[in-house]
């Protein structure tokens, strides 16, 4: 009895072990419904195009990718979703996250179990604080707005501005890179204004901006309905985007916020990490790819996610199909590739992206318009993880 | 100085007149039939979608949706009130609100999967966008079209409850039910007409508002608290009290925003705070 107990044991300890040498498990957790499901979905294609592309085998392991919807902001579900993942469904790799409260919830989770996490768009600067295991393929809100501010002193020419923000956390964080950056480069804030998050009518905000005789005014909103609203609010008050300028983030000119703007939308000058009209061969072939696939083109959520997916892969390459949180983040430190928005690189240190951040000016283009990039500031780094360093 | 004051009354004016718009709906339902319906923005972005699906995919003009989104919400309003709303007419304002919330998020939820979660494109006809320049300073144009709008109808209101049979019917029906029903007035019927118009002003509201804020499925949350402060601010069951309080708070929550931008999204609750304390029933409140 006793020796066909053990050999049982045996048997099942040989067969655990061949599965766990034969494959990798993602868990990935991922809006899927709610109201941030396009930016889930979008994520998730760029996820799936780099493995349709690739194969599910890498370095000798069939990856295995199983898919959570974590429906929205649910710190609470994204952190029982990621022990589940890891617990019951044995996932190594934890993967998506478009929302700060869910990356910071789950990230608790895979500092205890010592599992890798890559985060995929979430964008608040201390995110990958929270896990030795985390790495991030996206951008953070501050690279942006510093790197936007930077450009505006040193070689916008633009010296005045005028701040109208969102008054909630990613908001705050945005303009504090941007005013840091841009006072320190020489620039000077002439006024600011904070408007709510449910704000019905820019005309005020946007009068007391122009009547401040700023040479631009910068813009943060969290997408949504404010970006359209706003532009109309700069037609109907006469901001002529020639004299004034105005700053943002991607989002200020989205596909649909541009849609909403229409011709008023022109002129308006942007700090990106991706967008789909990059002029790169690289870039060119990944559009093609996705357009073939999805019927869309792809955002700066599936270049998240299609990163994302490259970075696990190239970890795991180069750990040797090792899949446990502390070969594979060693492995990712520092790892370095040619992505379609560009060379982009982990930062060693912070584990934090490091990129090419471009300025873009929307424009039409054959009767259409678009973003379309003049500048370009390399290599950025996160700016608050670097001052929390010093 | 002189310039940015006028500049301020105007679109401060104009804000209220949008406040109004939203809101009168409510002052129909909540004030005159004493319905906590928080539902009152999904029907006002009923009305939104309307108009924008007819503007954008099959081409009317700006102004015949108005009244389609008029009548598509007040429509839509009916079946509610016969399937739902009227089983609670009468019962405790918690019951009211929690079956009133539970329809905000099924709207939300249903326009979510029938127009997906992204902004609508809403573009005017070019007599309504821009501004026209008067000694140095841009009156917006859509801003004098919402005032005319807001000023006819609240004439329009004010003379159907005050003057006609079918308003004092209204009256009745809300005053002393039980001597309305003896007195042969339908009240049941008269109830329906009432919150279908209430839900059709909701409807008409939210396709005039969705050129300055835009229109997405939160709409039927988002705007839902400046609403309900009109109607606590103005009083229950007064059109007029509304339109005071709209004004009221459009010109100070604008002069907010453009002379104290840092604390603007505060002032707004400042003011409610204000005249509540002063006047706990709202400006002209009865009960």
């Amino acid at each position: 009895m006793l020796r066909l107990f053990s050999g049982f044991a045996a048997v099942s300890a040989l067969v655990a072990a061949s599965s766990a040498q034969a494959q990798v498990k993602i868990g990935m957790i991922v809006s899927y419904s709610g109201q941030f499901a396009d930016t889930g979905i979008q994520l998730d294609n760029g996820f799936k195009l780099y493995m349709k592309q690739k194969g599910d085998t890498v370095a000798g392991k069939k990856v295995e990718v199983i898919r959570k919807d974590v429906g929205g902001i649910a710190p609470d579900l994204a952190k029982r979703l990621a022990q589940e993942l890891i617990v019951r469904d044995k996932a190594d790799v934890l993967g998506g996250f478009e929302l700060t409260p869910n990356a910071l919830a789950a990230g608790d989770v895979s500092a205890e179990a010592k599992k890798m996490m890559v985060v995929m768009n979430a964008a608040t600067s201390i995110i990958t604080t929270k896990s030795p295991y985390i790495a991030r393929t996206s951008v953070t809100t501050p690279m942006l707005n510093d790197a936007l501010g930077t450009w505006a002193a040193k070689s916008g020419g633009i010296k005045k501005v005028y701040t109208l923000v969102s008054d909630f956390g990613p908001g705050h964080d945005a303009l504090n890179a941007f005013k840091e950056a841009f006072t320190a480069a020489g620039g000077q804030i002439v006024g600011s204004a904070l408007f709510p998050v449910a704000n019905m009518d820019f005309g005020a905000f946007v009068q007391a901006a122009k009547d401040s005789n700023p040479d631009a005014i910068y813009i943060w909103t969290p997408g949504g309905t404010q970006p359209g609203a706003i532009g109309k609010a700069l037609n109907e008050r006469g901001v002529d985007t020639t004299k004034i300028k105005i700053l943002g983030q991607d989002e200020l000119t989205g596909v649909s916020a541009l849609k909403s703007m229409g011709d008023l939308g022109v002129g308006i000058i942007t700090a990106a990490m991706y967008d789909y009209n990059l002029q790169n061969p690289l870039n060119q072939e990944f559009v093609k790819a996705y357009q073939a696939e999805y019927n869309r083109e792809p955002d700066i959520f599936s270049m998240g996610g299609y990163d994302g997916a490259q970075l696990i892969y190239r970890s795991l390459e180069k750990s040797g199909g090792k899949a446990d949180g502390d070969s594979l983040i060693a492995a990712a430190k520092g790892m370095a590739w040619q992505s379609p928005r560009g060379p982009v690189m982990i930062d060693p240190e912070t584990r934090d992206i490091i990129l090419d951040v471009y300025i873009r000016k929307v424009e039409k283009v054959n009767g259409q318009l678009r973003n379309v990039e003049f500048a370009k500031i390399e290599k950025v780094k996160d700016p608050v993880k670097a001052k929390m360093a010093k | 100085m002189i310039g940015s004051f006028v500049g301020v009354l105007y679109d401060g004016f104009a804000y209220g007149m949008l406040l109004f718009l939203l809101s009168v709906g409510l002052s129909v339902t909540l004030g005159m039939m004493n319905f906590v319906n928080l539902a009152h923005c999904a029907f006002g972005m009923l009305g939104g979608f309307v108009a924008v699906t007819l503007i954008n995919d099959l081409h009317w003009p700006f102004l015949a949706t108005l009244p389609a989104a008029f009548v598509a919400a007040a429509a839509a309003s009916v079946v509610f009130e016969r399937v739902l709303y009227r089983r609670l007419y009468g019962k405790s304002d918690l019951d009211q609100c929690l079956l009133t919330i539970g329809i905000v998020f099924m709207s939300i939820a249903s326009a979510a999967w029938l127009f997906g979660t992204v902004q609508q494109p809403v573009q005017l006809p070019s007599w309504l966008r821009g501004s026209v320049d008067i000694m140095g300073r841009g009156f917006g144009v859509y801003r004098f079209f919402l005032i005319c709008v807001a000023l006819a109808l609240t004439g329009a209101l004010i003379a159907m409850l005050e003057f006609t049979r079918f308003g004092a019917r209204v009256r009745a029906a809300v005053d002393n039910q039980r001597m309305a029903r003896g007195l042969g007035i339908d009240v049941d019927r008269v109830f329906m007409l009432t919150f279908a118009l209430g839900s059709g002003l909701a409807g008409l509201g939210g396709a005039l508002a969705i050129d300055i804020t835009g229109l997405d499925p939160s709409f039927a949350l988002a705007y839902l608290v400046y609403v309900l402060i009109v109607v606590a601010v103005g009083g229950l069951s007064s059109i007029g009290g509304s339109f005071v309080a709209a004004t009221l708070l459009g010109v100070s929550d604008t002069a907010g925003k453009y002379y104290f931008p840092e604390i603007s999204s505060f002032l707004i609750y400042l003011v409610m705070v204000g005249i509540l304390m002063w006047r706990p029933a709202g400006l002209f409140g009865k009960r």
